[in-house]
């Protein structure tokens, strides 16, 4: 089987590009391999033909970009685990790429990778819903910019279109006195996919108001989610004790899990509440 | 599709397809079979390999992306029979049992120690966290990476 795939290996991005545009969606694109060559030993959702992306290094680097962080899509957890830009900014990226697998797989998996595979639960994923993250898409066609919000429509569907690639993240960078969370609750410390992720940033005043949050959680519903009606019911309040029992109650309702190998759908909502509530008295 | 690489410093030309495991040419057309297959999706680690001075899966890696690259196998280690501190204190301390995970384990660990000269117990368990063993516990593989970074 093994033998009749197509794979095309561009060393530019131009030349990715065109690929793209000939093979017109029969191709899907390997970046780090980590997700995609599990479901080619395991004959999953194998496609006729690879786009072999490592070798673009422009899509590699993180920097400073003044309003926000740009980490190309080819990053590796290694890289933000080890970059001082994302430890001064986003330290939460660095605790979840710290959670994605062991040495081996944070030496391959990219944040790109975890975006595009469009798994509900993607480890970084969250924390990109709760800094509203902004991607650069490419193609022939130019390059847009797009709300990280909106790119998933589905389970692990994107809008990404059939000629495009993910370039880059641009991470906002937070308020100088955001608070930041990143929580991943699953069966052991290493090495395992989540039963629940959370992620969220939010200011507090010296009254204990809260002046704004974002929460974001993975591995509860088809695709990562931002918990907008936890988000509204926090918004101005000062952080009581029902305050913060009104808003863990809420998380668990609105989110959408399921039941599957690796935890129910009520295990999963409590924890959701859980986490939040954690978070919600560290503030 | 040819392709060169450097393998324990010898330079190898490979024809495979391009999507074929590193592991499964190391093992098949190199007949380096140190790396061994475990759970074949990056779980178990027994298959881990140097490129570029960097710890991976090599069964998570297809042999397109290893054009031109440095690997360093478990073969690679000893070098005139002369086994590196590390293999032997994981021979002294007791290590290993039935051996499967003892290529991965080494690999993994002189990658921590290569980047972390002296780690502490919990740096070591979290260097080894993408490892699996079924027969020890743990305890001497970490005793045995540990003796190596006092050493050191």
């Amino acid at each position: 089987m093994i033998s009749k795939l197509e794979v095309y290996s561009p060393k530019t991005l131009p030349e990715a590009y065109r690929h793209l545009q000939e093979l017109n969606g029969r191709a899907k694109l390997l970046a780090g391999g980590t997700d995609l060559m599990v479901q080619l030993h395991d004959r999953v959702g194998v496609a006729p033909a690879y786009l072999n992306i490592w070798g673009l290094n422009d899509l590699r680097g993180i920097a400073d970009a003044g309003d926000h962080v740009r980490i190309g899509a080819l990053t590796t957890y290694t890289q933000l685990i080890k970059s001082p830009i994302v430890k001064q900014y986003c330290p939460i990226l660095i605790e979840a790429s710290k959670t994605v697998g062991g040495a081996q797989i944070q030496n391959r998996g990219t944040i790109g990778g975890n975006i595009v595979n469009a798994s509900p639960a993607g480890d970084t994923l969250p924390i990109l819903a709760a800094f509203e993250a902004q991607l650069e898409l490419g193609s022939q066609r130019g390059v847009r910019v797009f709300s990280f919000n909106e790119f998933y429509t589905g389970y692990r569907q994107t809008i990404l279109a059939p000629d495009e690639l993910v370039l880059a993240v641009r991470l906002p960078k937070p308020e100088p006195n955001a608070r930041l969370f990143f929580q991943k609750a699953g069966s052991r410390q290493a090495l395992v996919i989540s039963k629940v992720v959370l992620a969220a940033q939010a200011g507090v005043d010296d009254k204990k108001e809260i002046q704004y949050i974002k929460i974001s959680a993975g591995s509860v519903a088809p695709t990562v989610i931002r918990l907008r009606q936890a988000e509204a019911l926090l918004q101005g309040q000062l952080l009581t004790n029902e305050v913060i029992e009104r808003a863990r109650q809420t998380a668990m309702l609105e989110v959408k899990p399921i039941t599957d190998v690796r935890s129910t759908e009520q295990y999963r909502r409590m924890i959701t509440g859980n986490l939040l509530m954690k978070f919600l008295r560290l503030l | 599709m040819k392709i060169l690489v450097i393998v324990n410093g010898n330079s190898h030309q490979i024809d495979a397809p391009p999507m074929k495991r590193l592991l499964d040419a190391l093992r098949e057309d190199l007949r380096l079979t140190g790396s061994k297959e475990g759970c074949g999706e990056g779980e178990c680690g027994a298959c881990s390999v140097f490129i570029n001075g960097e710890v991976v899966n090599s069964c998570l890696v297809p042999v397109c992306q290893v054009e031109g690259t440095e690997i360093l196998t478990i073969e690679g280690l000893a070098s005139d029979n002369c086994l590196i501190p590390l293999q032997e204190a994981m021979i002294q301390i007791g290590g290993t049992q039935c051996g499967i995970c003892t290529p991965g384990i080494l690999m993994a660990a002189k990658a921590l120690l290569d980047q972390n000269p002296r780690p502490t117990r919990d740096e070591i368990r979290a260097g080894l966290g993408g490892n699996l063993c079924r027969c020890t516990g743990y305890v001497r593989i970490i005793d045995a990476v540990e003796s190596c970074a006092s050493n050191q």
